[in-house]
């Protein structure tokens, strides 16, 4: 037997010592299996495996220590004109108080990360993806440095919870936190410590995102996972409950080479946006929503039981290449096959019958939505 | 009747030729849980170290290879319907194939219980 493939699936670096979360001592206690991603030693699962995490987090809620990612404010005159120079998203339009989903691009309209952006009083507050932070701080540095200060926040911890409990949980603590909205921020005490909490998360549930200084991140970790409806969850059932909602993943889903638009994303890209462009690849990523991009991403449904990963071949009824799957696995909540992809743009019509070559052998699938499980966001 | 091991983590259990194949429980505390089996075909013939299928979980896909050469006589099509039972009886119920022995010499290359538990414990 020969273990072919593993999530998560970033590319190692070998050559850099890995380093370690402010919860690793936690995460060993609780007998957790880390495996190295992005340069970190995460915990992959839990001794009760990822499908009981995924499914205990759609049904009450779990504990994921997403520390690895990138924390940056930006501070100083107009950050949010400045930030909109290098992303698709309207952040001056953006509220104080609120967060928003959006893209760093390339000149060629490709993805270079996905981040969340929060407006705070005085500053922008960014989450980025672990495997891209050195480059969107550099990025960042390059087109912002020399009248904004970019803080890198290192030493922070950010811990998401998320489930149809998280809210009833965190009320225990923040009672605020019961009344905040789907993509919306508050600065709030649990047990003295200073949270920046977010309603948002990369699960398809309710839930919240809290950031923390990394010396308060294990009373806060312990505090939560005491709750009776609070299990831990490792990077192995989030990547199953992102799939299943729908959600891409930098670096599969999309990346350099895919657009926001291929990506069916333009709904990041505001009415202003689209009418003054202004950000990196504007011209081609404009061109695109008004002519249809040449692919889409899309939902693919396997009619068999055999999942097909991330490079699975796409090809029409008749065996011409169509696309490729760029997620794909098991999805708990739904007890079969999910996946997701990019298809040439004539074959994306939902329903659409196409067929995955799986080790050589042709198996049926369906285009669908790649929204598979109802997103539970909590909207007021 | 002898139980061998492969260090690829296949069990062999041999009765009259015909050698019943699976995987060991230590490999399926390895994958995790197992959503989908890919079985071989009664009929196929393999070589030793042949890809006989796949073993699917949650997070990976794992080849499964023949321990030894033959011919496969019958599989085990309860994990059809559930896959599981590789986690919950991998050295029992969850068997994948029977193969009828073309080498029986292959036999004494695999590994025994012991020496397959040593291999183990050096990978922890």
């Amino acid at each position: 037997m020969n273990q072919s493939s593993d999530t998560p699936t970033t590319p190692e670096e070998t050559d850099t010592p890995v380093k370690h979360v402010p919860l690793d001592a936690l995460h060993r206690e609780l007998d957790a299996k880390m495996v190295p991603f992005a340069g970190y030693d995460m915990p992959v699962q839990y001794p009760a495996g990822i499908m009981a995490e995924h499914n205990h987090t759609r049904d009450q809620a779990s504990l994921f220590d997403v520390s690895h990612m990138g924390q940056v404010e930006i501070i100083g005159p107009a950050s949010d004109q400045a930030l909109e120079r290098l992303v698709v998203g309207d952040i001056t339009s953006l509220k104080s108080g609120k967060t928003c989903y959006t893209m760093f691009t390339n000149e060629q309209g490709g993805i270079l990360d996905d981040l969340m952006v929060t407006r705070q009083a005085n500053l922008l507050y960014l989450v980025i993806n672990a495997a891209c932070k050195e480059a969107d701080i550099a990025h960042l540095q390059k087109h912002l440095g020399s009248d904004h200060d970019i803080r890198v926040l290192e030493d922070r911890a950010l811990l998401a919870l998320q489930g149809p409990s998280a809210c009833e949980v965190l009320s225990r603590y923040a009672p605020a936190a019961r009344h905040m909205n789907f993509m919306s921020a508050a600065t709030l005490r649990i047990s003295d410590i200073d949270c920046l909490i977010t309603r948002s998360g990369y699960t398809g549930e309710d839930g919240y995102e809290i950031s923390i200084s990394a010396d308060a991140a294990d009373t806060l970790a312990r505090l939560l996972l005491d709750e009776p409806e609070v299990e831990p969850g490792g990077l192995g059932a989030r990547d199953s409950l992102r799939l299943e909602a729908g959600l891409c993943l930098f670096g599969n889903d999309i990346d350099p080479t895919t657009t926001p638009i291929e990506a069916g994303l333009k709904w990041t890209i505001s009415k202003r946006r689209r009418e003054q462009g202004g950000f990196p690849g504007s011209d081609i990523i404009l061109q695109q929503l008004k002519d249809g991009p040449p692919r889409l991403r899309v939902g693919i449904a396997p009619q068999g039981r055999a999942p097909a990963r991330a490079h699975t071949e796409i090809t029409d009824t008749a065996g011409s290449v169509i696309g490729e799957i760029t997620s794909g696995g098991f999805g708990p909540t739904l007890g079969g096959p999910v996946a997701m992809g990019y298809v040439k743009q004539e074959f994306s019509k939902h329903g659409t019958d196409i067929n995955l070559l799986i080790r050589g052998k042709s198996h049926p699938a369906k285009i669908t939505s790649p929204v598979f499980v109802k997103h539970n966001y909590f909207k007021g | 009747m002898s139980i061998k091991f492969t260090n690829d983590h296949e069990w062999v259990e041999t009765n009259d030729g015909t050698s019943t194949v699976g995987i060991t429980n230590y490999a399926q505390e390895q994958l995790g849980d197992v959503v989908f089996v890919d079985l071989p075909e009664v009929g196929d013939t393999f070589e030793q170290g042949e890809e006989t299928g796949v073993i699917e979980s949650v997070k990976a896909a794992s080849e499964v290879f023949a321990p030894v050469s033959g011919e496969i006589i019958e599989i085990n099509e309860a994990l059809n319907d559930d896959p599981a039972l590789i986690n919950s009886s991998a050295e029992g119920d969850g068997w994948m194939y029977k193969i009828k022995l073309s080498d029986a010499v292959q036999l004494d290359e695999l590994l025994d219980k012991g020496a397959y538990t040593s291999f183990t414990e050096e990978l922890e």
